[in-house]
């Protein structure tokens, strides 16, 4: 638990893009989801996930509709729409320059650090 | 990362929808929290736990269930209803919690909005709502440029209709009382004699019958109709439809009903509404002079219509000039000075209605700062209990709440506050609406007060309401947003929160100052305009209202004309000298001094032979006076004689002048008496007594010039008898009343009258004063009240937060009165600071109040003294409190407890 790392404020809806462009899930489902691709590093309050998951789907990035999970429970699966497709593109572009300028910002004064 | 809003269109579909589904979703987002704690502990029990053990895992690692409920509702935006419930509630908590605060907040709040919806609403009726008419913006009144009066003479009524290229028809009325008989006891009505295409010019239809138009006159008496006004229908002919075509008797005439003008139609004044209307060209039917040829008289009728579209009142007024100095070439002998002015129809021309219109704007001022007042007073108010409150801020703040949520908080108890203060306001003026509505101060006219609040008002009221809830709201703002939880926390309540007072001069200051200085200003006009009413009730009026009984009679009512009036009148004294405890009657044509204003005459200097107005030497208020009217009245002969019944028609003209009459057409007193003057027909008048001066017209008014002619020799059949009686006949009007009755029954049966005590007439003029000191008084009352509150706030404040170095004072010895200085010193440097500018504004502003109020002067020591006295009584009642709280701090406990 402990080397897991907190989440920078805003990161959380960029995830849940990211985790729901693979496909369909419930909330628990894009938890495990989270989990799997960033290799369980990161530490997400659970409950966290669901106003993250409303606010989404209130700026029409995802769209949510009921269905019958695996575990053949009732269950809320959320897919992206196009608009947040397109953001989860613009998004991640801009996270990346701005991983790669503190990177680099980091790595130049070894001396200093 | 950003999160830009949704479309628009959605998000308000959303938000609606979360409003009106608001348990249905709290369902939804329940059962999908529940479906990831059961999914979670699944997981776990696949792993090895029991099932009750991995769903209470499950549930633990989930977190605070409530709270992500509640940040799931506000990322929908579905929040915002929900919150502003949960902050009513919290805020009405509170408030329960602290009583007395919020009765006073609530209380100060309603008396100002109570006096804003009052005088907001007479503004509305007198001012804002246009007449109960069609297109009402474009109708206009036409009234002499020179003196500010709508009143025009008939033939030049029909000039201006004819001549004029800007209205669209023009239009007049008069208003004039009548005896309607229909069959039963003649009764008294007042109607108005208006133009025949009156209600075509008005464009008005019918609600009964049909009306009578232009093309119905054909000349003097040629349409004897009568046009029955709604309400006067409704009461005296019982709603009955088929009083359409029946012949009924006005003075002794047939008239001929034709139709009911529509409900809520009052004829074209604001304040007052006719009985019936009737054509003009029947009026010397009813007034017992043929005024229709008379150029020169110009006090017959107001003239109004619309003006044509596209054309300016500047053009008009241009327009109606030309003809005016057309008219005076025309007819030099007649007309001066004709050019005109426009004016708004209902209110009587601007010489009433400016006054009118500033006398209510000024109060509306006034209320507007009491309402300023209130909330800078509940502004302290509540930044004093925010500083109080600062413990349970900072614990807010410390345990994560945001600062806007608290603002939000405090912002929804200060607009609970000032709805409740508002709808108690409300209700209140409501309440004095309806009894201002209902009080008729001349009970012998049709008044309406057209005052009964509308949708305006309430809407008004809220608005201002909610405005000073945001207003007070908003000062303790500050103090939130720079507060620092842990300061707070560690050093007790007397942290940086409502810090300032140890300063200089701080905005709150600064406005308790100018609240105290408005309110001496309030004490001071209200005591001023005390003063000048009372003086005014023992001024002298050049008679003696008290001990006397007015009858107002007119004789063409019972039909009599020409040479029987005369007869009548002298039998009907004659009558009234022969009741017991009568000292003398007297009779003055048409009505007595201080009653309905002036019948000014134009007069001429005996040398003077051009006779067209503009050589006037004069105007003069006219009276025709029976011989005993001096000694009725009470008004003091100074010289010469009075009448005798020998001075009619046969003998020399004679008159009695006023003081003033005399010096400025003489010069003196003595150069007066027997000296000859001319009237506008060119009549010589010798002048054989001299009375003292009077009022006439009004309170205010200068020196004016009075006359007072025979009433053998300038007949009317108007007439008020003055009846003076002894001292003892007072305490018992009613039986002298109907002794005066039967007496007039038993001389003509059909002659209807109306009787009341000089002083109860004198209310007329009395009421601009009245009203003036009424309204300051309130205004005062209302001012002091927020003073002592806003004082009182201040002192208790300052005492509170320097309790400790109070305390430090007493124990090292000071004195009471050190005590009180360091604590209150400050609250009556402002007081006195206050109380002496305002005393210094009262005593400017007072000269607009001589206006309205008969010699009212601020510079009267009593005046002074009054106020002085006024705010240092209201300094000690708002100090009291607070002075005996530092007084009584007991050093050792308050060493003790903190």
């Amino acid at each position: 638990m402990n080397d897991q790392a907190q989440l920078l404020p805003g990161t959380l809806d960029l995830l849940i893009l990211r985790a729901v462009s693979l496909g369909p899930l419930h909330g628990y489902g894009v938890l495990l989801r989270i989990g799997q691709i960033s290799g369980n590093a990161l530490l997400i309050e659970q409950g966290a996930l669901y106003p993250g998951l409303y606010r989404l789907v209130r700026q029409g990035l995802l769209k949510a509709s009921w269905g019958t999970s695996e575990n053949n429970r009732r269950a809320k699966f959320y897919e992206l729409t196009a608009a947040g497709r397109r953001r989860l593109r613009q998004e991640t572009e801009s996270w990346n320059r701005l991983a790669a300028a503190i990177a680099s910002a980091l790595s130049q004064q070894p001396e200093e650090t | 990362m950003k999160l830009p809003d949704m479309l628009p269109l959605a998000s308000l579909r959303l938000r609606i929808a979360t409003l009106f589904q608001r348990s249905q979703m709290n369902a939804e987002i329940e059962e999908e929290l529940r479906a990831h704690i059961q999914h979670r502990a699944d997981d776990l029990e696949r792993s090895g736990l029991d099932r009750a053990e991995a769903e209470r895992r499950a549930r633990i690692e989930f977190g605070g269930h409530a709270r992500f409920t509640e940040e799931c509702h506000e990322a929908l935006g579905s929040n915002f209803i929900e919150t502003l419930i949960q902050d009513v509630r919290f805020s009405l908590r509170v408030l329960r919690k602290s009583p007395g605060f919020a009765i006073v907040a609530i209380l100060t709040l309603a008396l100002a909005i109570a006096a804003n919806a009052v005088v907001f609403s007479v503004l509305n009726g007198l001012i804002l709502r246009p007449l109960n008419v069609p297109q009402a913006d474009s109708l206009y009144g036409i009234e002499r440029a020179s003196d500010k009066d709508p009143s025009q003479s008939y033939p030049d009524y029909l000039e201006l209709r004819d001549r004029n290229r800007s209205f669209d028809g023009l239009a007049g009325f008069n208003v004039n009382q009548v005896g309607l008989d229909t069959g039963e006891l003649p009764t008294r009505a007042w109607i108005y004699e208006v133009s025949g295409n009156y209600f075509d010019v008005l464009d008005i239809q019918p609600y009964l019958g049909h009306f009578f138009r232009a093309s119905d006159e054909h000349g003097s008496e040629s349409a004897p109709y009568i046009v029955l006004s709604y309400a006067y229908w409704h009461t005296h002919f019982r709603d009955d439809h088929s009083v359409v075509g029946r012949t009924v008797q006005l003075d002794k005439h047939p008239f001929t009903i034709v139709g009911v003008a529509p409900l809520g139609f009052r004829g074209t004044l604001l304040i007052f509404s006719p009985a019936f209307f009737v054509p003009m060209v029947n009026q010397e039917q009813l007034d017992g002079v043929n005024l229709l040829n008379a150029r020169g008289d110009r006090w017959v009728m107001s003239v109004f219509g619309h003006l044509k579209r596209g054309v300016t009142p500047a053009q008009a007024i241009a327009d109606l000039n030309s003809i005016g100095s057309y008219l005076e070439k025309t007819y030099p002998k007649d007309e001066a000075r004709l050019s005109f002015a426009l004016t708004r129809p209902s209110l009587l021309g601007d010489q009433v209605a400016d006054p009118v219109r500033a006398f209510v704007a000024g109060l509306m001022l006034l209320a507007g700062l009491i309402l300023l007042a209130a909330c800078a007073n509940l502004g302290s108010l509540f930044a004093a209990r925010a500083a109080d409150r600062s413990r349970e801020v900072a614990l807010r703040l410390a345990l994560g709440a945001g600062r806007i949520r608290i603002l939000r908080q405090l912002f929804t108890e200060a607009i609970v506050i000032s709805l409740m203060g508002g709808a108690i306001g409300l209700w209140g003026s409501v309440m004095l609406l309806g009894w201002l509505s209902a009080w008729n101060p001349f009970p012998q006219f049709p008044t309406y007060a057209p005052v009964s609040p509308d949708v305006n008002v309430y809407g008004v009221a809220l608005l201002l309401a909610l405005v000073s809830g945001f207003l007070f709201g908003a000062v303790p703002v500050k103090q939130v947003l720079h507060a620092d939880p842990y300061q707070i926390i560690k050093s007790g309540s007397t942290g940086p929160i409502g810090g300032n007072i140890g300063r200089r001069m701080s905005a709150r200051d600064l406005l308790l100052g100018v609240q105290i200085a408005l309110c001496a200003l309030l004490v001071t006009s209200s005591i001023v305009a005390v003063r000048g009413l009372v003086r005014s009730l023992h001024a002298s009026f050049g008679f003696e209202p008290r001990h006397a009984m007015l009858i107002n009679t007119d004789l063409t009512m019972a039909g009599y004309r020409g040479d029987a009036v005369p007869g009548m009148q002298k039998r009907m004294i004659d009558a009234m000298e022969t009741i017991p405890g009568v000292k003398s009657v007297g009779l003055v044509g048409q009505y007595p001094p201080l009653w309905a204003g002036l019948n000014n005459q134009i007069v001429f200097a005996d040398q003077t032979t051009d006779l067209r107005a503009a050589n006037a030497a004069a105007e003069a208020g006219l009276y025709s006076i029976s011989p005993d009217y001096f000694q009725a009245a009470g008004t003091a002969l100074l010289s010469g004689r009075t009448f005798t019944w020998h001075d009619d028609k046969v003998s020399p003209r004679v008159a009695v002048v006023n003081r003033e009459f005399a010096r400025r057409l003489f010069g003196s007193v003595t150069n007066a008496i027997g000296g000859y003057y001319k009237m506008r027909d060119g009549t010589r008048i010798q002048v054989v007594g001299i009375v003292e001066d009077g009022k006439y017209g009004s309170l205010t008014e200068d020196p004016t010039l009075a006359m007072f002619l025979p009433i053998l020799q300038s007949p009317s059949s108007e007439s008020y008898m003055v009846v003076r009686t002894n001292r003892d006949m007072d305490r018992d009007p009613q039986q002298l009343a109907a002794a005066i009755r039967s007496k007039l029954r038993d001389l003509d049966a059909g002659l209807p009258s109306y009787l009341q005590t000089w002083n109860e007439a004198m209310n007329g003029a009395l009421l601009a004063p009245r009203l003036a000191t009424i309204s300051l008084g309130v205004l005062g009352a209302m001012g002091a009240m927020l003073s002592i509150t806003g004082i009182s706030g201040l002192a208790a404040y300052s005492v509170s937060k320097r309790k400790k170095e109070l305390g430090i004072r007493i124990a090292l010895g000071a004195r009471r009165k050190e005590v009180l200085q360091a604590a209150l010193g400050r609250a009556f440097k402002l007081l006195a600071f206050g109380s002496a500018a305002g005393l210094l504004l009262g005593i400017q502003t007072s000269r607009l109040l001589a206006f309205i109020v008969y010699q009212a002067t601020p510079r009267d020591p009593l005046v002074q003294a009054g106020v002085v006295l006024a705010m240092l009584l209201l300094g000690l009642l708002a100090t009291w409190i607070p002075a005996q709280r530092a007084l009584s701090i007991d050093p050792s406990r308050l060493l003790r407890e903190e």
